[in-house]
């Protein structure tokens, strides 16, 4: 059988440098997040330069995903964290393109890459430190001292709420990760039992039917997951924002 | 016994951990469920919550995946 890892190699196209020793290359986990910010650009900018004021198809895609977002941080964060509304809207968009794009068969899933969605979750980590201490001072400690806990049980509410907070880049980029990685990897097996029946002529044909109708049906979950981690990666952005704009719970 | 037995075996242990984390969400979602058929037009507004709180039981199970994949791969 097919191995199922395989799909998630890396494959070094050309290579750009040396940097304190270490290849830069163009590879094809950079081609396709081109490939995503390309499919982006186009979709908002080819839609939204000449617009008109009764929406086309594209245009209320556009104008969709603009709503969607804006909602999603009003919701969470209240009107101030509208101000981060560039920073969630990338996120959401790349991570939801390059989940679809590495749907289709033969192309590459560049979250099944720790280093990919660690960056991103450091990078929405960092955000949340800097702009927490930038506007609130020493009272985004707050954060780990919840209002209203007798003082006996304090220090252990406050040993809770830091573990947790160190815990969130970790769980934040692993959960993304983890179920593109754990999708992938069911799709190719399913996908695998399709040819090692195929090979054993007419009756493996026909019992080869059931490994390809699962492999549609678990086509459209993925579809799904795709779609929903890419909600649940935003979400969790604009949650952690939203501490750093208020910390007091 | 082997090391590399020892450490499938040990993997195969650590992934009894999302079974807690899979009895969570199923709570989650089948309470939000039975609250949204009480009062379907209150359930719209608590989408956030729920994806939320399922984020938040999700990562307990990542977690113990995380630690059968270190065991496999990266130890």
């Amino acid at each position: 059988m097919e191995d199922p890892i395989h799909q998630f190699d890396i494959v070094k196209y050309l290579t750009l440098g040396h940097i304190a020793g270490r290849e830069i290359a163009f590879t094809n986990s950079a081609l396709f997040m081109i490939i995503a910010i390309a499919g982006i650009t186009l979709l908002l900018l080819g839609t939204t330069t000449r617009r008109s004021l009764v929406p086309g198809r594209l245009q209320s895609l556009a104008e969709l995903s603009y709503e969607f977002v804006a909602d999603m941080i009003r919701s969470t964060t209240g009107n101030e964290g509208m101000r981060f509304f560039p920073f969630v809207f990338s996120i959401f968009m790349f991570v939801l393109f390059v989940n679809l794009i590495g749907l289709i068969p033969y192309s590459f899933a560049v979250t099944t890459h720790i280093i990919i969605t660690a960056s991103l979750a450091l990078m929405v980590f960092f955000t949340v430190i800097i702009y927490g201490v930038y506007r609130n001072g020493a009272r985004f400690l707050k954060l780990f001292v919840p209002s209203g806990i007798p003082l006996y049980i304090l220090p252990l509410v406050s040993a809770i709420e830091v573990m947790s907070f160190i815990t969130r880049p970790l769980s934040h980029s692993v959960r993304l990760f983890a179920n593109m990685l754990a999708g992938h990897i069911t799709l190719k097996v399913f996908a695998g039992f399709i040819g090692l029946l195929g090979a054993w002529g007419v009756l493996g044909w026909i019992g080869a039917v059931l490994p390809f109708s699962m492999t549609v049906a678990l086509t459209a979950l993925e579809l799904l997951v795709a779609v929903l981690q890419a909600y649940v990666f935003a979400i969790l952005t604009c949650i952690y924002l939203s501490d750093a704009i208020h910390p007091g719970h | 016994m082997d090391p590399t037995s020892a450490k499938m075996i040990g993997a195969g242990i650590a992934c009894i951990g999302m079974g807690g984390a899979g009895v969570g969400v199923g709570t989650i979602f089948g309470h939000f469920l039975a609250g949204a058929l009480r009062n379907p037009s209150a359930a719209q507004g608590q989408f956030a919550n729920l994806i939320f709180g399922f984020a938040v039981t999700e990562a307990l199970g990542i977690f113990s995946l995380l630690i059968a994949l270190l065991l496999l791969f990266a130890l």
